[in-house]
Parts: C-alpha cells; sequence; structure tokens
C-alpha cells in the first residue's frame, strides 16, 4: 500500500462519522434495509450528537483523571522514597485488570447510584492499569548512561525527573494513554446499563426493540470514534519520540 | 536491635482504621430493596466477638506496621481476612431480629475497607515471598478451599447475597455452566483457529497485516454492540440452513455471544503466535535445520515450544477477558452470571449484583493465577535455552 492510503482511509472515516453525526436523516436509505417497514432506521430517542459528545466526555474525564494519578504514582514508586512500593504496585496492577468492567461498573453502583458517576468510576479504575504499567516500565527502563550524564551534571533529582525521565518516558505514556482510550471508549457503552447517557443507549435501544439499525449505528460510531482516536494518539505518539530522538 | 517500620504498613494501618473506627460495618435491611441501617463494627455483633475481633486486627496492624518476615505478616493477613469473614456472617445472623424473614444483612463500606486493606497486606507478603509457581497455585487452592467451608459450613447463610442465591441456586448452577462454556468454549475455538492462522502469517508475511489490521477492527467495536450485530446474521443462518437450528444456532442467545467472544479472542491468539514465531532465535532454527529436521518437526519440536510462553500469556489474556465479557451475552440472552448483574440493576437489588458479580471476579482471578504460573514454569526452559 501506498503511504498516503492509510491517511486518505482515515480521513474519509472521519469525513463520513462528521457527516452521519451531522445530518444522520440523509443515512436513512442506508440503514432502511435492515429493519422491520414500520420501524425507525435512524435512532430517534435522542440526538446522536449530543450522545457522542457526552460519550467523548465521560471518556475524557476519565481518562484525564486515569493520567494524573497513575502517573503520579508509577513516579512515586520509582523514587527512593517509595521504592518498598514498587513490586507490590506490580502485583495490584496484575490483579486488578483482571476485574471485569461489567463487574466493576455494577460493584459502583451500591457506592455511587445510577448515571454517569459509577462510569467515571469503573472507566477510571480500568483506565489506570495500562498507564500505570507503561509509564512504570518507561521509568525503570531508562538507559543508563543517560541517567548517569544527569546525575554527572549536577542536576536534582527533581531536575531529573522534570527535564530528563518524563521526556523520553513520554512516548510510552502516550502509547498507555492510548489503549486506556480505546478500552474505555467501548466500556462506556455498558455504562448505558446503570444509566449513564452514552452511546450505549442507542446500542441498548436497538437490542431491546430488535432494532439492528440502531446497534449497528451504535456500535460503528463508537468503533469509527475507537480507531481516529488510536491513530491520532498513535501520531502524536511517533511526533514526540522523534522530538526525543526514542524512536 | 531497632524497630523498623514499614511505609505500606502506615497506608494499612490508615485504612484499616477508617474502616474500623468511621465506618459502618454491615446494613440492616427491612427488606431487599430499600436502604438499610448501617451499623458499626462493635454494634454488629455480640460484645465478645465485637472486642476479640477488634483485637486481632489490632494485633494484625501491628504486624502490618514493623518489619518483620513476610511470612508473619501472610499469617496476620489471613488471620485477619478469616476474622472478618467469620464475622460478617455472624454480624448477619446477629443483627437479624428472630423470625424476621424479609430482613437483609449487607456487608457495608467498613467491611469492604477492612478486607482490601488486609487483602493489601497479604499481596504484599506474597510478593515479597516471590513464591515459586507451585506454590502460588497452592496459595490459590488454600484460599478456595477456605471460601469453600465458609460456604458448606453455613456460617454466612445469614448474608443478604446467599439468601439472594438460595433463592435461586438451581439457576445458578445452570448459568455458571454457561458462563465457563461460553468463556472456555469461545476460547477453545479461538486457539483452534487462530494458532493455525498466527503461523500462516508468520510464513505468509503479505497476509499478516491484512490479518491483524482487521482484527485490530473487530476489537474497536463495543461488545454489547457486536453481540447485538451478530443476531441478524445468526438468526438468519437458523431460519434458512437446514440442521443449523437443530445444534443450537439461534439469533439471540448463546450462539450470538459465542462468536462475540470467539471474535474477540481471535486477535491476541493470532497477534502473539506471530510475536512468538518471530521471537524464535535465527540460529536455533538453523541449528535445527542443520540437523536435518523437516519443516513439520522444526515447528513442532523447536519454533512451538520456544514460542509457547508468548502464546500462554495470549491465552490468559483470552481467558480474563471472557471471563468478564461473558457478562455481557446476559444482555443478549445468552445466560452466565451476567444474568444475575443484570437483573439485580434492574431490581435496584445490589445483593443480587453481588450474586453475579464475586463469582466473576474470583474466576478471572483464579484463571489469571493459574495461567501466570503455566506461563512461568513453561518459560524457564526456553530461557535458559536462550541464554546459551
Amino acid at each position: 500500500m501506498r503511504e498516503w492510503v492509510p491517511t486518505l482511509l482515515r480521513g474519509l472515516l472521519l469525513v463520513v462519522l462528521l457527516a452521519f453525526l451531522l445530518s444522520p436523516g440523509s443515512f436513512e436509505p442506508l440503514l432502511k434495509p435492515l429493519v422491520q417497514p414500520n420501524a425507525p432506521a435512524i435512532y430517534n430517542q435522542g440526538s446522536l450528537l449530543s450522545l457522542t459528545l457526552l460519550h467523548l466526555r465521560t471518556v475524557f474525564i476519565a481518562t484525564l483523571a486515569a493520567t494524573i494519578i497513575a502517573v503520579l504514582l508509577a513516579i512515586l514508586v520509582t523514587r527512593p522514597f517509595g521504592a518498598e512500593f514498587l513490586a507490590l504496585s506490580r502485583s495490584l496492577v496484575n490483579i486488578g485488570q483482571t476485574f471485569p468492567p461489567v463487574a466493576v461498573l455494577a460493584l459502583a453502583v451500591p457506592a455511587v447510584g445510577f448515571g454517569e458517576k459509577p462510569t467515571l468510576i469503573a472507566l477510571f479504575l480500568y483506565g489506570l492499569l495500562p498507564i500505570f504499567e507503561n509509564t512504570l516500565t518507561a521509568l525503570t527502563n531508562l538507559p543508563r548512561s543517560v541517567m548517569e550524564a544527569a546525575r554527572g551534571s549536577g542536576m536534582t533529582p527533581f531536575q531529573r525527573l522534570l527535564q530528563v525521565e518524563l521526556p523520553l518516558s513520554l512516548p510510552i505514556i502516550v502509547a498507555g494513554v492510548r489503549l486506556s482510550v480505546v478500552i474505555s471508549l467501548a466500556t462506556a457503552t455498558i455504562g448505558s446499563t446503570v444509566a449513564a447517557k452514552t452511546l450505549g443507549e442507542v446500542i441498548i435501544a436497538g437490542l431491546q426493540s430488535n432494532n439492528l439499525a440502531f446497534v449497528l449505528q451504535g456500535g460503528l460510531i463508537v468503533g469509527a470514534l475507537a480507531v481516529l482516536i488510536y491513530d491520532g494518539l498513535s501520531a502524536v505518539e511517533a511526533m514526540i519520540a522523534r522530538r526525543t530522538g526514542t524512536a | 536491635m531497632r524497630v523498623r517500620f514499614d511505609k505500606l504498613g502506615f497506608v494499612i494501618a490508615l485504612l484499616a482504621a477508617y474502616g474500623a473506627l468511621w465506618s459502618s460495618f454491615a446494613t440492616l435491611k427491612p427488606n431487599r430493596i430499600v436502604q438499610g441501617q448501617a451499623e458499626a463494627m462493635l454494634q454488629s455483633l455480640p460484645v465478645w466477638a465485637g472486642w476479640s475481633l477488634a483485637g486481632l486486627l489490632v494485633a494484625a496492624t501491628a504486624a502490618a506496621l514493623f518489619r518483620t518476615s513476610p511470612w508473619i505478616k501472610l499469617l496476620a493477613a489471613v488471620a485477619a481476612l478469616a476474622a472478618l469473614t467469620l464475622a460478617i456472617g455472624y454480624a448477619a445472623t446477629f443483627l437479624t431480629p428472630a423470625g424476621n424473614t424479609y430482613a437483609r444483612v449487607s456487608p457495608a463500606s467498613g467491611f469492604w475497607i477492612l478486607l482490601f486493606a488486609f487483602a493489601l497486606l497479604a499481596a504484599d507478603a506474597i510478593t515479597r515471598l516471590e513464591p515459586p509457581p507451585g506454590m502460588r497455585v497452592l496459595f490459590l487452592i488454600l484460599a478456595a478451599v477456605g471460601v469453600g467451608a465458609l460456604l458448606v459450613s453455613g456460617s454466612w447463610n445469614g448474608l443478604s447475597i446467599m439468601k439472594e442465591y438460595s433463592g435461586r441456586a438451581d439457576v445458578f448452577w445452570v448459568e455458571a455452566g454457561k458462563h465457563v462454556e461460553l468463556a472456555l468454549g469461545s476460547l477453545f475455538a479461538a486457539v483452534l483457529v487462530g494458532l493455525p492462522l498466527g503461523i500462516l502469517c508468520h510464513r505468509v508475511t503479505p497476509l499478516r497485516d491484512g490479518v491483524l489490521n482487521t482484527l485490530n477492527l473487530v476489537q474497536t467495536i463495543p461488545s454489547i454492540a457486536l453481540f447485538g450485530l451478530l443476531i441478524a446474521p445468526l438468526g438468519w443462518v437458523a431460519a434458512h440452513m437446514p440442521g443449523a437450528a437443530a445444534i443450537g444456532i439461534r439469533g439471540i442467545g448463546v450462539a450470538p455471544a459465542f462468536v462475540a467472544l470467539f471474535l474477540y479472542s481471535l486477535l491476541p491468539v493470532v497477534a502473539n503466535t506471530v510475536v512468538g514465531l518471530a521471537g524464535v532465535p535465527r540460529a536455533a532454527n538453523d541449528a535445527a535445520r542443520g540437523i536435518g529436521m523437516t519443516g513439520r518437526q522444526r515447528l513442532f519440536k523447536v519454533e512451538f515450544p520456544l514460542a509457547l510462553p508468548v502464546i500462554l500469556t495470549a491465552i490468559r489474556i483470552v481467558l480474563v477477558q471472557n471471563i468478564g465479557m461473558a457478562t455481557i451475552a446476559a444482555l443478549i440472552g445468552g445466560g452466565g452470571f451476567g444474568v444475575f448483574v443484570f437483573q439485580g440493576i434492574g431490581q435496584t437489588a445490589m445483593d443480587l449484583v453481588l450474586l453475579g458479580a464475586v463469582p466473576t471476579v474470583a474466576l478471572a482471578f483464579a484463571s489469571a493465577v493459574v495461567l501466570d504460573a503455566l506461563i512461568e514454569m513453561n518459560s524457564r526452559v526456553p530461557n535458559g535455552a536462550r541464554s546459551a
């Protein structure tokens, strides 16, 4: 494949996605064959655009919080002060990843009630793990020579962290964020089973009324968002890696 | 000798203090769905039991606070966890008014915080012990036997979650069977198809990117949507293919759930097979060729054993993921523990949610421990061979 083909396909996907969100009605003939004659082919219990934005907002808030906490924790356990926690935090990450998202979501409901909050908690907890794991890997595998040079040039530990360790780790941290976002985008749809406003509403409405067109449009919007965000963050990652010379 | 403190011990002590002193231990509800009245630890238990539990927790916290042998810490953690689990069952019998069959007692936040604090202590002790894989599995078996004994002894029977269970014991085991069948069956199918596909992708390079990209795209579709999307094609197959309906293929139910889990499982299996085979050192392959091994012999005697740890890692990922995702199958009538989770959410009966969620988490956790042990046992030999 030529180099520009994937970029073109992504551009096309973005255009189609935006067109569908801004004017879902014009796609009706395409989806019509999927439904019974009298059933609506386009989701009619709310605006797809606003659900998409709410979906993205939920994922964004959860991922932002997860990134901040995960990076801070990873920094803490890689300092001499927190070294005691390093091994434990590794096993906790391993254990944490075995918790199914649905279970986390369901268990959060008794604590905080229905709506957006349990979804945010589940996405936050589930998003923490890949970011923490990647940050930890990056911070513990920095080239020894670079670290020694930084120490030798008289940098304080804090300067080393901000000017050497974090910039060098950034591409791997971004890769963790990318993984986390893709998982969260899909997991957020399950949030609608506990009454969160996400694109899951469209899918669940489709499942309940046996409307395949609803399921398809909900699923495809989330899938398209995931592909675009994944590729976007991959590009960011590559850019940072080029700039810091770690590529 | 100087007394030395353990930093994690402070975290555990703070958590335990918060859980024991400032949160409630158990909740008494007049019936299964209304808000209940929370009771503190010493109010939830008879005087002697409350104070013994408190004393034991203080002793275990002390073991956490000071730097001692991990074995002592593990022992303290296990003692505290056992006491907590016994106490919550006892609290249920103690708090329930005599003869009242509607009243429900559930663990409250303090119980969960205490459980988390001492589970943390146990996890830390086990991490420091660095047990060999066999011993980790042994720990798991001991824990399972302990929980099993508690369940059989009936000391939890007063708890709300067990009352939810006793009302639907038959259904519970049917759904448990379906859950395991879904998770394991789709894993088995994915390995059966994914391994040859991975080997093919490894051999035929032009195929690799196409296959992996397609499987990657499948992963981006949210699970509930994929479950839903498969309803239509499978319904069509059931209606138009003779014999399909007879072997259980239907639009809703187990079939679409099975196919969806299978599709999600393919990517890790295929990708890791490719990575594992690509990681086989060229020298090993050359040596095998040199001693006159055929292509097939090389695959089964050299490449495959060397790639096994990476492939097993994929199986671990897939199994844990499938156990979690199988809960969603309940939304399309596929059964599994998700039935209780979603019923519970629908009825706002949180103990019913727990009845579905707790076994799922336990199952996922246990399979992760077992497969991690398997991976470690299998990676010893190849690593030794690689360094030679």
